[in-house]
């Protein structure tokens, strides 16, 4: 009975946290009842979402519409970009300076003059604010993890007189999953971030950016803790599917499966 | 006439040339091992065994000589598949299950999926393991991952096998089952076999000729020729083995004083 009763326990602390948290929240503005401060108790914030359910959810489609097409395009281009730098020496002296320097540059800060480039209400210019950001963690961690591969095990490999492809294949490729897929849950969150600060300087209007500068504008603070509540449900959720993805492309790995021992 | 399977001749191995932290690994090698031979390479800790080893596996070049496997460059050999090789780390992949291990050189070699299946469960078998085929390495100890390991450089039964000190992680009966079977695989298929060891007896039990090597740079010190016959429980307690056990502890103690 006892394991049950740690099952439960783990799967419950966030839970019960969290509410602990809501609670302390709601009843401090409960019974301080500050003048004109502007953090609307939880209970407002989600009332405020069902009030304007139509807005928040299309902001938050329009949005997710970014983060979702902005991350997958973003992640594809550097793994392509690392398993190009990983397996000719010339595009790694091409690539990896100017992905390093990339990365050098506060890419937020871009986000007017990409408008400028792809047009004021176009969507473009915050998908291209998410690859970019995006691209750099998927890059790094994948190119390390194709590289960092047991000397023994390409030597293995070369005894049996296996060519670059294969080893790339049985090797190199595996070895580097679970440095991808921390990269892959640490660009959830930062697609939503890239999306939704993009979006504060253009782009769609309908989208979550735009409604908490706007709410905020009006003073509306509950509509814009309801947008940025919807953006958290959003990271939250592409979280969770990265960590799926992750048990079922490498049902070998052991945090994997301690994981599933300890459930 | 017997054929010689591998072939060193004057080769020397510095690494790092020229640099700071220049190590001569190897000086003047000559060695050559017959055909059906069963060699041991024993020495102290740094004196070049796996060196030796992996620059007959053509895993890295010598700085100075030459090395011939079956009458062609170790190079050609490697590319012709001509050796199986156990490493002294076991080095399995942990995306593969255990039988996948052992099958990964038969799919390189183009074997058919059933041969391979087959393939697998003998050596399982022959290592004493034959449950763990679906299990993942992580989950097997150290000794158990030797084990598979030894398995997946015996599976496509090479005619010439470079073994860096594959049991040392095994407990006591384990290693010495280990050592019959290889001596007994050893005797059927006319491998070759060069083998790195630091046990005396080991050396004493398997070879047909024990290498005795010296550091800094790695030397041949001196080749004692072991010959006691068909090998078994009784060898283990024949005296004949004890003398041999004492020749190389002899020559492995005037090794280390020097
Ligand atoms: N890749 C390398 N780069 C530089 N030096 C090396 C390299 N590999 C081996 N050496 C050096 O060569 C010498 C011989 O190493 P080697 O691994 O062949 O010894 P060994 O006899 O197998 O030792 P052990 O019994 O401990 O396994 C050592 O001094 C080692 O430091
Ligand atoms: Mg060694």
């Amino acid at each position: 009975m006892n394991w049950v009763r740690r099952r439960l326990g783990q799967s419950m602390a966030p839970v019960v946290g969290g509410v602990a948290i809501l609670a302390v929240w709601e009843l401090a503005l409960l019974v301080t009842n500050p003048d004109g401060f502007v953090l609307p108790p939880p209970s407002e914030i989600i009332g405020a979402v069902f009030n304007n359910w139509d807005a928040v959810f299309d902001a938050a489609r329009n949005t997710g519409f970014i983060i979702v097409t902005g991350l997958v395009v973003g992640v594809l281009l550097a793994v392509g970009a690392a398993l190009l730098v990983t397996r000719f020496r010339t595009a790694n002296e091409i690539i990896t300076p100017l992905a390093v320097s990339m990365n050098a540059v506060p890419i937020i800060a871009l986000a007017p003059i990409f408008n400028a480039w792809f047009g004021l209400l176009s969507p473009r210019s915050n998908q291209a604010i998410v690859v970019v950001l995006v691209f750099f963690p998927v890059f790094i961690n994948t190119t390390k993890g194709l590289t960092q591969v047991e000397p023994s095990q390409l030597e293995l490999m070369e005894s049996y007189a296996a060519g670059k492809w294969r080893i790339s294949r049985e090797v190199r490729i595996p070895n580097a999953m679970p440095f991808f897929f921390t990269a892959l849950k640490i660009s959830t969150s930062l697609a939503v971030i890239a999306a939704i600060v993009a979006e504060y300087f253009g782009g769609r209007q309908d989208a979550l950016g735009p409604l908490i500068t706007q709410s905020a504008g009006l003073t509306r603070y509950a509509d814009a803790w309801a947008a940025v509540l919807a953006g958290t449900v959003i990271g939250g959720i592409l979280y969770t599917l990265a960590g799926a993805l992750e048990r079922v492309a490498m049902p070998w790995h052991s945090s994997v499966r301690t994981d599933r021992q300890s459930n | 006439m017997t054929t010689v399977a591998v072939a060193v001749s004057s080769c020397s191995k510095i690494f790092n040339h020229g640099k700071s932290n220049e190590v001569h690994a190897l000086d003047e090698i000559d060695l050559a091992v017959e055909d059906g031979e069963f060699i041991t390479l024993i020495g102290p800790s740094g004196c070049g065994k796996s060196t030796l080893l992996r620059l007959i596996a053509a895993l890295t070049d010598p700085t100075a000589g030459r090395v011939e496997v079956n009458g062609k460059s170790a190079e050609q050999a490697r590319l012709d598949q001509d050796y199986g090789m156990a490493f002294q780390r076991a080095g399995l992949f942990d995306w593969r299950t255990v039988s996948k291990n052992i099958e990964l050189p038969l799919e390189l070699m183009g074997w058919s999926r059933v041969d391979r299946v087959r393939r697998a469960g003998e050596m399982l078998e022959l290592v004493k393991l034959p449950e763990f085929g679906g299990h993942h390495p992580s989950e097997l100890s150290g000794g158990m991952q030797q084990r598979v390991a030894i398995a997946r450089s015996l599976a496509f039964s090479p005619s010439l096998l470079l073994m860096d000190e594959p049991f040392g992680a095994l407990d006591e009966m384990t290693r010495e089952h280990m050592q019959d079977e290889l001596i007994r695989i050893w005797a059927e298929t006319n491998t070759t076999v060069v083998f790195v060891t630091h046990s005396i007896p080991e050396a004493a039990y398997l070879s047909s000729r024990v290498v005795v090597m010296s550091p800094r740079p790695g030397r041949i010190a001196s080749v004692i020729d072991v010959d006691l016959g068909n090998r078994g429980d009784h060898t283990r307690e024949d005296p004949a083995f004890f003398e041999k056990v004492t020749e190389i502890r002899e020559a492995l103690r005037a090794v280390e004083s020097t």
